[in-house]
């Protein structure tokens, strides 16, 4: 064997002194340590550098309140499918498997951070306070979006692969520009707390252009945002292996901002390595790219079949380093919860499981009407024309008194009033 | 008391029908919500479907095994507890009604028009009286649109904009659905329509369109629509040119037909599932060979090639074409496997365990393919498309068992069937066998084989010429074992013979090797007792 190092990219060994990767490894400590982990799968706490000093923030009524968030939405997650199953939603989306990389990372931003997510961030919806019922509109097919991102400052989700992405490096563009011009007018505006843009995508969109183009601009910028990948493992039947051969928190590197991988089923060190970055965006340091190693424990969607393209011991492996059991072996090791707490957490799992199903057969269908309002901002002569013929249209199936004969009679009745 | 019907969802993006594999629930079960009352296999997968409603069972509407069009009613659960009578509605034949069918008894509420939505419908699609409490507002989806619902009331006035075609304003036309669907075998599962086609035009051209029912049902116009909002402002009937010329063709008015495609449209299929109605309609009592007088080119069944019969015509032909296969065949003296297998049925170990001399040939197999490497290999092809293409020896047996299922040919096999003891083989080999049979053969359970065996003997045949499984490079048939005259030193005796066929891929398995691995294996049948080697 001549070569006792293989590169790990192209790139590696060339001798170009790059003082921004020089940078990110100094921040990211050892480069030989793959991965960012707290919380071992066996329930203990572990150390590291960096991050350690932003998991010690976290307090017991914080650490409970992440175990129940997951668990709050590890249970909507079987509910939801279930209603698909049960012919009230037209597709769903699961998340089993996601949820320490989605509440970490949710309960890590603050009310004034943005959030692009993808279709599968029911879990950062939560931690956003979006009402999960309504986040059921979209699957349900009666609805384009469900809620109002300016009330949660969650975007709405985007289906189409990546497509989010240079959305939010031009809106933390925009949060750049309004943040220099309110600090030049000495406005009120300038004292309030600093913002930063988050935007999820997984392993799949990280192979979409969309991406490479946003993070160029977010480099070239330095536009306040945290891209966060949830590498799940699986691009609906594509393995990562197949999306890249390094990890894909190298790839930040060529972009000239740190990149992290952290262990996505370890809702500690999410939280704090996504603390880290925002914090870091919000200053205007550089934006950075966060990979939570995770895995889709379920299906694709609820029109997908995980068993014909990957073994059940792939999944009984990860099953092993499931999210929530680590946390409540931790929880229950340091005393810190006890069957009380797992018992009324069940209880309200329950009782959101409830009430989605109650709400789901209430979501009525919509009005047309509301396309032609929304079509245009203001009013537009075409579209009020369109919603005058539409409006006669409807009216002729109204009933009317001296047309109750029966209904062989209407077409002709019809004819002749015209 | 309420009693909830539950209507087949479309458990994929846009799958109009799904085969009620098993059920896990039966009548007079209590269930609660969320509770698994059923498995069915879709196109996509094979999938559980959870309760909508608490109550007690009162029917299972769908036998097992049957195919089903999203949004038939599946099963009835009423909140009532066990013990009530069940509706008399709720009988099979009603529930599982086409949707036109069940569409007609609507006919009063085109006196009182409801406000349906204009888009999305999201309507059930039928309205039994069972119904009358049922889904609150919106309703269940029960698709993402491969099925439009059927139109319960019409326009008054026609849009200026759209001259009405006078098919779609006769009565007597736009009746024909109802006439021709009120005669259908209501509770046939889908796919056992008589599927006969006519390709000839003109006769049918010239039949004259089924008389009106003669009732107010005759002048609905049961033309489903997307809530009317799309084809209601056309009104005409839509369907794709291809189509329109097939229509044309076999004399059909697209008005006739009840649509089942997106946005109401009328598809292929519809078209084919009306004329095989028509055609049962004039001989429901044909027997197998069809009426003698009718043209041999309307006696041709065509049957759709699809799922496991689709999956096997592909492996077939790529293994037919791309592997040269070379077979060879040899009679073997089985007289002592046939001994052994009867010893070992009467020893005390294998008690209770089904012993067979497949057992004895899977183990001769296993045993010859570490005696001749190559037989256990894959020719591999070069991925860039250049000709350095690479043999893969498997140092492990992942041995396949052809098997006819309920589902089609299935090849699953054992992992790791080296490391197998005789007793472990032999109950793998139960096991799979059981498995296949039940039809619950995983994807990962035939995925990965490195040898086949197919016991074409199960079905009394001697020898044949085996396809290769794709991916491998070679199969041994194992034929009938029966009496013949034997020659053993000079002399004509009565032996159990049974005759091996091996094909073999010859880019890998050249002849002498071919040779020397099936008289490797039937040395083993010969004298099994050499495996103790």
């Amino acid at each position: 064997m001549g070569a006792t190092h293989l590169p790990a990219t192209e790139f590696d060994g060339t001798g170009v002194d790059d003082q921004l990767e020089a940078q990110a490894e100094a921040v990211l400590g050892d480069p030989d340590v793959p991965m960012v982990q707290l919380l071992r799968p066996d329930g203990t706490l572990g150390t590291d550098p960096v991050f350690s000093a932003y998991a010690e923030r976290l307090d017991a009524g914080k650490l409970r309140g992440f175990y129940a968030d997951m668990a709050k939405i590890r249970r909507f997650d079987v509910e939801a499918t279930a209603l698909q199953r049960q012919g009230q939603l037209a597709l769903w989306v699961p998340l089993t498997g996601q949820e320490a990389a989605q509440i970490g990372s949710g309960r890590a931003s603050q009310p004034q951070d943005y959030i692009f997510p993808t279709y599968r961030e029911h879990g950062v919806a939560l931690t956003r306070d979006v009402d999960l019922a309504e986040l059921l509109r979209q699957f349900r097919g009666v609805s384009n979006g469900g809620w109002n991102p300016k009330d949660t400052n969650f975007h709405l989700y985007t289906l189409v692969l990546a497509a989010q992405t240079p959305h939010a490096v031009g809106y933390a563009m925009g949060i750049q520009r309004d943040q220099k011009r309110a600090a030049a007018d000495g406005t009120d505006a300038a004292r309030k707390p600093k913002a930063a843009v988050m935007v999820y995508f997984g392993d799949g969109a990280s192979s979409e252009g969309d991406v490479h183009e946003s993070m160029v601009f977010a480099s070239s910028f330095n536009a306040p945002v945290v891209f966060f990948c949830q590498n799940n493992h699986w691009a609906i039947s594509v393995p990562t292996a197949v999306q890249t051969r390094i990890p894909l928190s190298n790839r930040a590197k060529g972009y000239g901002f740190p990149g992290i991988r952290v262990d996505g089923n370890d809702v500690i060190a999410v939280h704090a390595v996504t603390e880290w970055a925002l914090e870091r965006a919000r200053e205007g340091k550089s934006p950075v790219l966060i990979e939570a190693f995770t895995y889709r424990v379920g299906a694709h969607t609820t029109a997908d079949d995980p068993t014909k393209y990957r073994g059940s011991d792939e999944e009984a492996q990860w099953r092993a380093k499931d999210p929530l059991e680590r946390l409540e072996k931790y929880l229950r090791a340091q005393g810190l919860a006890d069957d009380a707490f797992f018992d009324q957490v069940k209880a309200d799992g329950d009782d959101l499981a409830a009430y989605v199903r109650r709400t789901i057969h209430d979501l009525g269908s919509p009005d047309i009407r509301t396309a032609f309002a929304n079509t245009y901002a203001e009013a537009h002569p075409l579209v009020a024309e369109e919603l005058a013929w539409f409006e006669e249209y409807s009216a002729g199936f109204e009933p009317d008194a001296g047309q109750e004969a029966g209904a062989g009679q209407h077409e002709t009745d019809g004819a002749t009033r015209r | 008391m309420t009693v909830n019907k539950f209507n087949l969802p479309d458990v994929g993006e846009g799958l109009t029908e799904a085969e009620i594999v098993s059920w896990k629930v039966k009548a007079g079960d209590t269930v609660a919500v969320n509770d698994v009352l059923c498995e069915i296999e879709t196109a996509k997968s094979l999938v559980e479907l959870p309760s909508p409603y608490a109550g007690t069972v009162t029917e299972l509407l769908v036998p097992e095994g049957v195919t089903v069009d999203v949004g038939t009613p599946i099963i009835s659960v009423s909140d009532a507890g066990p013990g009530a009578p069940a509706p008399a509605a709720a009988t099979p034949a009603a529930a599982a009604a086409t949707p036109a069918a069940a569409a007609a008894p609507e006919a009063t509420e085109l006196e009182a028009p409801e406000p349906a939505p204009m888009y999305g419908t999201l309507e059930p699609g039928t309205a039994e009286p069972v119904d009358a409490g049922g889904p609150p507002a919106g309703g269940p989806l029960v698709g993402s649109g491969p099925k439009a619902d059927a139109v319960k009331r019409r326009r008054r006035i026609s849009a200026p904009a759209s001259p009405a075609l006078p098919a779609a304003v006769s009565p007597a036309v736009s009746a024909a659905p109802a006439a021709a669907a009120s005669v259908a075998p209501s509770a046939e599962p889908v796919e056992s329509h008589d599927i006969w086609i006519d390709p000839d035009a003109v006769v049918r051209a010239e039949r004259p369109a089924p008389a009106p029912a003669g009732t107010a049902e005759g002048t609905i116009d049961q033309r489903p629509t997307l809530g009317g909002a799309i084809s209601g402002l056309v009104n005409r009937v839509l369907a794709k040119p291809p189509v329109r010329k097939i229509a044309r063709d076999l004399g059909i008015d697209l008005a006739d037909v009840v649509p089942t495609g997106a946005r109401g449209e009328v598809t292929r299929e519809d078209l084919v599932s009306y004329q095989a109605q028509r055609d049962a309609e004039v001989d429901r009592a044909d027997s197998f060979w069809g009426k003698t007088g009718r043209p041999q080119a309307q006696r041709i069944e065509r049957i759709p090639v699809k799922g496991v019969r689709k999956a096997t015509a592909r492996a077939m032909v790529e293994s037919a074409f791309a592997a040269p296969h070379v077979s060879i065949f040899v009679d073997v003296d089985a007289s002592r496997t046939m001994e052994f297998v009867k010893r070992l049925k009467a020893s005390r170990d294998f008690e209770g365990i089904k012993v067979s001399p497949l057992l004895i040939l899977a183990k001769a197999v296993i045993w010859a393919a570490a005696r001749n490497p190559s037989v256990n290999a894959s020719w591999v092809d070069a991925e860039d498309g250049s000709d350095s293409a690479e043999i893969h020896v498997k140092h492990f047996m992942n041995l396949g068992i052809a098997a006819a299922t309920p589902r089609g040919l299935m090849v699953p096999n054992i992992k790791n069937a080296q490391d197998l003891s005789l007793k472990e083989l032999a109950l793998a080999l139960n096991e799979l066998a059981t498995t296949a049979r039940a039809g619950k053969t995983q994807p990962a359970q035939m995925q990965g084989g490195t040898l086949t065996v197919t016991n074409i003997g199960a079905l009394g045949i001697d020898t044949g010429t085996p396809i290769i499984n794709p991916g491998e490079v070679a199969i041994v048939a194992f034929g009938t074992i029966k009496q013949k005259p034997w020659v053993l030193d000079g002399e004509v005796i009565p032996r159990w013979i049974t005759t091996l066929g091996g094909s073999f891929d010859h880019r890998v398995v050249d002849g002498d090797l071919s040779a020397r691995f099936m008289a490797d294996v039937a040395s083993i049948l010969e004298e099994p007792a050499l495996l103790l080697d």
